[in-house]
């Protein structure tokens, strides 16, 4: 399958790859950023399309896809919800708040929220939610992020209205 | 999400968080002229690039990012007239737990971080420099691509700056949820593109062997807007700040079980963990004392308040005297937190109470470094992997008798085996929490129970 890159997206690839003028590759994770925040994740297409890109081959590009824990193989929901799981978060509470999360998001816990399963989706594809390390917020906790937000000191009584605002 | 107050203690020195919910105060470059924003770096031009490293040593910044490095002797490694480019990294991959400092100097004063990072590119002759921040940092890299342009557009970047001859480009780099790219060379080969296998020291130091093998100063956040205030004050009157050999002023991440968690900046070595806690961050939670502190982000070994530290105090004659204290009355430096047996590591403070199950505590901090392994150093890859394992299955009650020295010899067996310090970053809360609470992890241990993993965190 062949990658459509939109003109809009490819020039802001290209203007990406203008940053690093000593080394074409060290443009790899900056592409893999732009091109999955156009389609939200990356294929294989898209590994094979960075790799003629940089000049690279696409076992160079799959290296860095799997190392990196916010490079998806898979669609994640509609919105996004990442709990944050270590220990000062954790002392306030992040465990109880990923289970409210997920009873209100409508999503089954089945995989426990363990690091490298498949993301928790919800049935409808609404939403998705991740367990991840250290969001640098310690003093605020639990803190989570939705999308590109960021919410520190949320308890679990605030999660229905805050989901309501992502529809 | 509740309201948080965060205005300054009194007994703060702010320096470099002055800005930090300061009323009326914007992350824009116009509110940073009001200030006095982009003096420093006009002042630095009629300097020699080496009077600046010089002011640098002579102020005795240490690097803020957690190993302390005398941030002008890094400098110094550069050799002035070198065939090779040499080029700078802003490490802004704040991931150490407990550390939550750089997040608002980028988020509410980044003007600061650019000023003292032209400042050090200038110091040290780069002419091609990167800010490398964390991808769970996503509106922090926007606002910094925005300051980026507005020095650009003001002619504080680009060809010829300010008339100086000298050019310069930032450009920022976003990471992508890897722990291990906090690790310099792991944030070099990162940025090579390249999976952030941390290199070998050495050879590869960075100031010799860096990125794309040239010469490459790697520093903090906050160790680069220090370079602004130490240009503006001299490295002379900025040492006077803190204590020799710990001068400065240094932010303060707390988190954990106190009524009022928060960033703070003090004097190096001008507070006690006693001071901070009960003084600043008032104190304990009601009905609740204090158990443990782990005093630099979570890699630092733990410290149990029921110990003795032994820490050595300068006597008002200069001498210097060996003490016996409690846990409280240690001042938080580097050299104090270093003798005490632990260290000042990143500025985070994670304090725990009476109520905190200590195999729970390790067994976090466990999952966080079995997560965060590279993967590239077998003692690494696996001992994480099995002490997470160990904590985990103990903590279900399906622990044996020899868990608790396996644990330590797990620990014992990574650390100073590895290519990086990530390896003593793993062991050193496995021997530290068993060492300290030993009689809880032979208890917990011994517990029977659900053996079939349920977890109940």
């Amino acid at each position: 399958m062949k990658m459509e890159i939109p003109a809009e997206l490819e020039a802001k690839i290209d203007e990406a790859i203008a940053q690093y003028p000593i080394s074409k590759r060290s443009a790899t994770l900056p592409l893999l950023h732009l091109i999955q925040e156009h389609f939200g994740y990356i294929e294989d297409a898209a590994i094979e399309w960075v790799a003629g890109k940089l000049s690279i081959q696409p076992i160079n590009v799959l290296e860095v896809v799997t190392f990196y824990p916010m490079i998806r193989r898979e669609p994640a929901g509609k919105h996004h919800i990442r709990v944050c799981r270590t220990l000062s978060c954790a002392m306030a509470g992040s465990y109880e708040l990923l289970d409210t999360f997920c009873k209100h998001a409508r999503i089954d816990r089945q995989h426990n929220g363990q690091h490298g399963a498949h993301l928790l989706k919800s049935e409808d594809g609404k939403y998705s939610i991740e367990f991840v390390e250290c969001l640098a917020s310690c003093g605020f906790g639990p803190v989570c992020m939705i999308n590109d937000d960021f919410y520190e000191a949320v308890s679990q009584e605030e999660v229905p209205q805050l989901l309501a605002k992502y529809q | 999400m509740v309201s948080i107050a965060r205005t300054p203690h009194p007994r703060e020195k702010r320096i470099i968080f002055k800005n930090i919910d300061r009323p009326g105060w914007t992350n824009e470059i116009e509110c940073y002229f009001r200030d006095g924003g982009y003096e420093e770096l006009k002042k630095a031009f009629t300097m020699k690039p080496e009077q600046i490293v010089n002011e640098v040593k002579a102020s005795g910044l240490r690097g803020r990012g957690g190993a302390g490095f005398p941030c002008g002797v890094k400098w110094g490694f550069i050799k002035p007239g070198g065939s090779k480019p040499v080029y700078l990294i802003c490490n802004a991959d704040e991931s150490e737990p407990g550390t939550f400092k750089d997040r608002y100097i980028i988020h509410q004063d980044p003007h600061q971080l650019l000023e003292g990072m032209i400042i050090s590119c200038y110091a040290v002759n780069a002419r091609l420099a990167y800010i490398y921040i964390r991808g769970e940092f996503p509106e922090g890299a926007k606002i910094l691509e925005r300051a980026l342009a507005e020095a650009k557009e003001h002619g504080f970047l680009g060809k010829n700056i300010l008339g100086s001859g000298f050019d310069l480009e930032i450009y920022v780099f976003r990471g992508a949820g890897a722990y291990i790219c906090g690790e310099e060379t792991g944030l070099i080969e990162s940025m090579e593109g390249k999976r952030p296998y941390p290199r070998i020291k050495p050879p590869y130091f960075p100031a010799a062997l860096g990125l794309y093998m040239c010469p490459t100063i790697v520093n903090n956040v906050e160790t680069l807007c220090n370079v602004k205030h130490i240009v503006r004050i001299g490295g002379a009157e900025y040492a006077k700040m803190g204590k020799p050999n710990n001068t400065g002023t240094r932010l303060l991440c707390v988190s954990g079980d106190v009524q009022k968690p928060g960033y703070y900046e003090f004097e190096v070595g001008g507070i006690t963990i006693g001071e901070l806690i009960n003084d600043i961050c008032g104190g304990m939670k009601p009905g609740r004392t204090l158990k443990a502190v782990i005093p630099g982000g979570s890699s630092a070994k733990l410290m149990s308040a029921k110990d003795r530290y032994k820490i050595k105090t300068k006597q008002p004659d200069g001498k210097m005297v060996e003490q016996e204290v409690g846990l409280e009355d240690i001042p938080i430096d580097f050299d104090t937190l270093a003798a005490a047996g632990s260290m000042a590591g990143s500025g985070g403070v994670i304090v725990m109470d009476d109520t905190r199950d200590m195999v729970w505590v390790l067994n976090n901090i466990n999952e966080f470094y079995a997560h965060e392994s590279c993967g590239q150093c077998t003692p690494c890859r696996e001992g994480s992997l099995w002490m997470k394992k160990i904590t985990e299955r103990m903590l279900h009650g399906g622990g044996v008798e020899q868990d608790t020295a396996t644990l330590k010899s797990v620990a014992d067996n990574i650390a100073g085996r590895t290519i990086c310090a990530f390896g003593e970053a793993c062991a050193w809360p496995t021997q530290s929490f068993v060492a300290k609470f030993r009689d809880e992890f032979v208890a917990t241990a011994g517990k029977k129970g659900n053996t079939n993993g349920s977890t109940n965190h």
